[in-house]
């Protein structure tokens, strides 16, 4: 069997290599400090009012502040704080001074809604929509697609199974545009990436005065069944969808109550009015919610999946629905989606949609569709607050003092250390000091990167963790070490007793960091907050500490155990018979079975 | 460190050693004593949650900008853990505002109307208020770490300490281990909570994080210690030694790795422990720094002195250990004294037939020796004589191993790649 050959220069400098390719990714951040916390930097603050006829009852702000905490701290690397305040406000502390990015997040109710769309026309006075190129092109408008397959150039093709297509609201073939574009004039669509979506849903011509269409008779049908109300909502509703009118352009709907088992008039940000019917699923029906880009497209969209019955319910809405033509508008049949009372999207469906995954599209930016599927994921507000939320800037709430004296006396402890190996182990301690030092140098690169990927904060005890953790990682330097000077007591030579040492340390590493890394694991899936933080320092500590040992300690001995200074005995080397030992034993009788061999 | 070093080889070889196994009845009585002390201190005094968990006053100071700097908020907050109010000792001050108005933000824990006259004194009289009554408004807070947090902790905890046992089962191939070392993880978690109440430090977040790592690094130094234990003891059957001698020996032989360990890890842990209990007295830090030390502490000790004596204690009860413990025994006092039973030969010595004895068991040998002094001198009996041709075989001494060579075991020579060359 050919054995292969140990190359541990080789393996030094990849590693060293991956170390400093590591840095380079700290770089991108643009900063060689890690993201403080609230206790050594300060913060945000928002502080969020309950509105409402009578205070929220203690147990609804409480769990109104576990969403939130959710919402912002969803990985438990963030070290926010959420508590309630005088029994009807939320506090949201962040870290980081300007943090205002976060306020939509935080307040927004997220109350996510299906409703079929009955009647729709432009619901702004006239006068802003005569002149059609001030409709606001660049604002959004999400259209709704399943997400697997679809992209603007699946729309492109109207018959492609499962895509619901986002229905332009005069001008019906428009829908095949976006796509064409997309591909013959990839130009255009570079230039303008935000407008040609949102060109399908816009008018582009004035529309028609709003009156109750012909189809609409006496009471119309129960308002229980969404798919017959639809094609005839009754002369009431029509009357109150006529005389509703949009908030003027610029202006966001105020928030109000949303009766799941009523019908709503609604706008959407382009100023189209809604008649749309009871909610046909609710944002509780939804499994999870997330973000990406669809392959072949541009923008980002925010995907949604349906729990089982949810998903169901929109499998028959979407069967019912698809291709067909209302007998009111003349149109093919929409539904649509409302969040806190507002119109996100009303595409009609070409198909019925049956794996309960669905998809907003529009010109989300990566931040807002972080923004929305993340409100989305952890559940609607069982409160809806004050607008607009207060926000302040928050000093740290540690002195200063803490933090250097915190610092010192990590380095004053390490010192000690270091000169204790130095002591105890002479030569190899400048292995363990090494060690110790890269370990110190990846954590602290990993902190840099992981700031900048998953928003991962340092508080003091975070730090002072950090060096604990360092301090740990040195029990696996310390078990290798004991294990080659058994070896070398046994009577192996310093060459013979590295590798065989190494077999056993190494054993015995894997399943005590296994036991840590488990526990990092576990504690990572099930908590949340601040022990899932803790959780993932604690992973990655230990498999850096991993990391270290195969890569740099072990390849390291093995180049060291070339040297005379170590393999001779040198007395400094700590390896010598002196140091083990095992000089001026003449009488040493070799190891008998008493663990000899262990 | 010469005579350290020489201490490690002795111990290495098991010259020196230390009875951690013999004498557990000490040890145990031992963590006895200070879980019942550290149990007392948790039932009496309770701990002392802190704001994080329990909610409190929160007293916003509106003052003018230039006095809401981050030095009146680090003043204040010393004056106001001088008031020696046991709710108030750890408050959290932080400077706050935006460009419409500044204010100082005091929180701690809920306080009763006394004390929060004290407190609102001290902050009139350290930033120098006017008129104390309009500046400072007060509101109760709620806690930030929910009962969700603390659910879903509690699950998590015990979904890891079920699988945590699955895994060490499998890793050792031997529940004993498991249970073992989970005993020694609620020993640590019962004595640095406890010793946390005795102190009267506040829970913080902080101290849930040394918790939980005291946790991990419990069962940590438990599987290093037991990983030799499983490596001693793998050829048990082959081992001159009884199972617990073996123990013994692998806790001797990490005793170096053990101190070294704890030396490392707790130099660190002692100077934040230091910084923040006696050079600052206020703050995260020696709530994260005790929790921690004295957990490593109790978690280096409980692998020594609590799990590996509990698991050779729970092995004894097995068969096969519990022979091989017999034979270890008579063979070392057969190795002290070969002919122990041999009697010096008097004049009136009663003989005993030599023919009526049966052939002796395996464990024959240490009974009479027990017997040997009170009742009649038995000698040695023979060996069967053989029948035919060839030779008997001498009954075996303990278990043999099928070798598949019909018992005529022939000396073997590993190849060369085996033998660890």
């Amino acid at each position: 069997m050919a054995k292969k050959t140990p190359r541990p220069g080789r393996t030094l400098l990849i590693f060293g290599l991956c170390v400093l390719i590591w840095y380079g990714l700290a770089a991108l951040g643009g900063t060689w400090q890690p993201r403080l916390g609230l206790d050594l930097q300060g913060g945000t603050r928002i502080t969020l009012t309950a509105i409402g006829n009578h205070d929220p009852k203690p147990d609804q702000l409480s769990e109104a502040a576990d969403i939130i905490n959710n919402r912002v701290n969803g990985s438990g690397v963030s070290e926010s704080a959420v508590s309630t305040q005088g029994g009807k406000n939320i506090l949201v502390e962040i870290p980081g001074k300007n943090r205002k990015d976060l306020v939509k997040q935080v307040e927004r109710t997220a109350q996510l809604r299906f409703r079929l769309v009955a009647l729709e026309g432009f619901g702004r006075p006239t006068s802003q929509t005569t002149q059609p190129g001030a409709s606001p092109s660049t604002s959004p408008s999400p259209s709704s697609s399943p997400s697997a397959g679809t992209s603007p150039s699946a729309k492109a093709k109207p018959g492609a199974s499962t895509s619901a297509t986002p229905q332009p609201r005069t001008a019906p073939q428009f829908a095949v545009k976006p796509g064409a574009k997309d591909k013959k004039k990839p130009k255009k669509a570079a230039q303008e990436p935000t407008t040609s979506p949102s060109a399908t849903s816009n008018p582009s011509a004035p529309p028609t005065t709003p009156s109750a269409p012909a189809g609409i008779t006496g009471p119309g049908a129960s308002i229980d069944q969404p798919l017959k109300w639809q094609d005839n909502p009754g002369q009431e509703w029509a009357q109150k969808f006529a005389a509703y009118t949009c908030p003027p352009k610029g202006k966001t709907l105020a928030p109000r109550a949303d009766n799941p088992d009523q019908p709503l008039i609604t706008c959407d940000d382009q100023g189209n009015k809604f008649l749309l019917s009871k909610a046909i699923i609710e944002g509780t029906q939804l499994k999870t919610a997330g973000y990406e880009i669809p392959q072949q497209s541009v923008g980002w969209v925010v995907t949604l999946s349906f729990k089982h019955d949810g998903a169901k319910t929109f499998a028959d809405v979407t069967q019912a629905i698809a291709n067909q033509t209302s007998p009111l508008t003349g149109r093919a049949k929409t539904f649509a989606i409302v969040l806190d009372g507002t119109v996100l999207s009303a595409p009609y469906v070409s198909s019925a949609i049956l794996d309960g995954n669905a998809q907003i599209t529009g010109n989300f930016t990566e931040a807002s569709s972080r923004s929305l599927s993340t409100s989305l994921k952890y559940g609607a507000l069982p409160i809806r607050f004050a607008q607009p939320p207060t926000v302040e800037t928050i000093g740290p709430s540690l002195a200063g003092n803490q933090l250097s004296a915190g610092i010192l006396a990590g380095i004053i402890g390490m010192a000690i250390v270091m000169i204790y190996c130095l002591l105890y182990y002479r030569g190899l301690g400048i292995v363990v000091i090494a060690s110790l030092a890269i370990a110190a140098l990846v954590v602290y690169g990993t902190v840099l990167v992981l700031a900048n990927a998953a928003g991962f904060t340092l508080t003091l005890p975070g730090i002072a963790g950090l060096i604990v953790a360092v301090g740990i990682t040195a029990d696996s330097f310390i078990v290798y070490f004991e294990r080659i000077r058994d070896e070398m007591r046994s009577g192996k030579s310093m060459r013979v007793a590295v590798q065989a040492g190494w077999k056993r340390a190494r054993n015995t590493c894997l399943a005590a960091d296994g036991v840590s890394l488990l526990a990092a694991v576990v504690l990572y899936i099930f908590t949340i907050g601040v022990v899932k933080g803790f959780a993932f320092a604690l992973g990655i500590s230990t498999v850096i500490d991993l990391i270290v040992f195969f890569w740099f300690t072990h390849p390291m001995m093995t180049l060291l155990s070339s040297r005379r200074f170590f393999n001779a005995g040198h007395r400094f080397s700590g390896l010598s018979a002196e140091t083990l030992g095992i000089d001026g034993d003449a009488t040493r009788q070799q190891p008998g079975y008493a663990g000899g061999r262990a | 460190m010469g005579r350290f070093s020489r201490l490690g080889n002795d111990l290495y070889g098991g010259r020196t050693s230390v009875d951690f196994v013999g004498r557990r009845w000490l040890w145990y009585a031992l963590s006895g004593v200070i879980i019942v002390l550290a149990g007392s201190g948790l039932l009496f005094k309770g701990l002392n949650l802190g704001i994080e968990f329990e909610g409190g006053d929160q007293y916003t100071v509106t003052i003018p900008a230039a006095k809401a700097t981050q030095d009146n908020a680090d003043r204040l907050r010393d004056a106001i853990a001088a008031t020696n109010i046991p709710a108030a000792n750890n408050p959290v001050v932080t400077t706050s505002g935006n460009q419409a108005h500044r204010s100082i933000l005091v929180t701690t824990e809920s306080l009763s109307d006394n004390e929060t006259h004290t407190v609102t004194g001290v902050i009139a009289k350290s930033l120098d208020l006017s008129n104390p009554k309009k500046a400072i408004s007060s509101e109760e807070i709620g806690p930030s770490w929910g009962s969700q947090v603390a659910d879903r902790a509690a699950t998590g905890l015990v979904v890891f300490i079920i699988l945590v046992i699955l895994a060490m089962w499998a890793y050792f191939r031997e529940w004993k281990m498991s249970v073992a070392a989970v005993v020694a993880l609620a020993h640590d978690i019962v004595i640095t909570v406890g010793v946390y109440a005795l102190s009267g430090f506040e829970v913080t977040p902080a101290t849930v994080t040394g918790f939980l790592t005291i946790l991990g690094y419990s069962l940590y130094d438990t599987v290093v210690v037991f990983d030799k234990v499983r490596e001693n003891t793998k050829n048990l059957r082959q081992a001159r030694k009884s199972y617990a001698d073996l123990a013994n020996l692998a806790v001797n032989q990490t005793l170096v790795r053990s101190i070294n360990t704890s030396i490392v890890a707790l130099l660190p842990v002692g100077a934040l422990l230091y910084a923040g209990a006696i050079v600052l007295g206020s703050g995260d830090l020696k709530d994260l720094a005790l929790a921690l030390f004295v957990g490593m502490l109790a978690g280096a000790y409980s692998s020594i002195f609590i799990a590996t004596p509990l698991l050779a204690q729970m092995k004894s009860h097995e068969k096969d250990i519990s022979e091989q413990a017999a034979r270890a025994k008579a063979r070392a006092r057969r190795d002290a004294d070969r002919y122990a039973d041999v009697p010096a030969f008097t004049d009136d010595m009663p003989m005993v037939d030599p023919d009526a004895p049966a052939r002796p068991s395996d464990t024959g040998e240490a009974q009479e020796g027990e017997t040997a002094g009170v009742a009649a001198v038995r000698v040695p009996p023979r060996r069967p004589e053989a029948t035919g041709s060839g030779r008997t075989l001498p009954s075996n001494k303990a278990p043999v191993r099928e070798s598949g060579a019909s018992k005529r075991n022939q000396p073997t020579r590993q190849p060369r790649s085996k033998r660890g060359k």
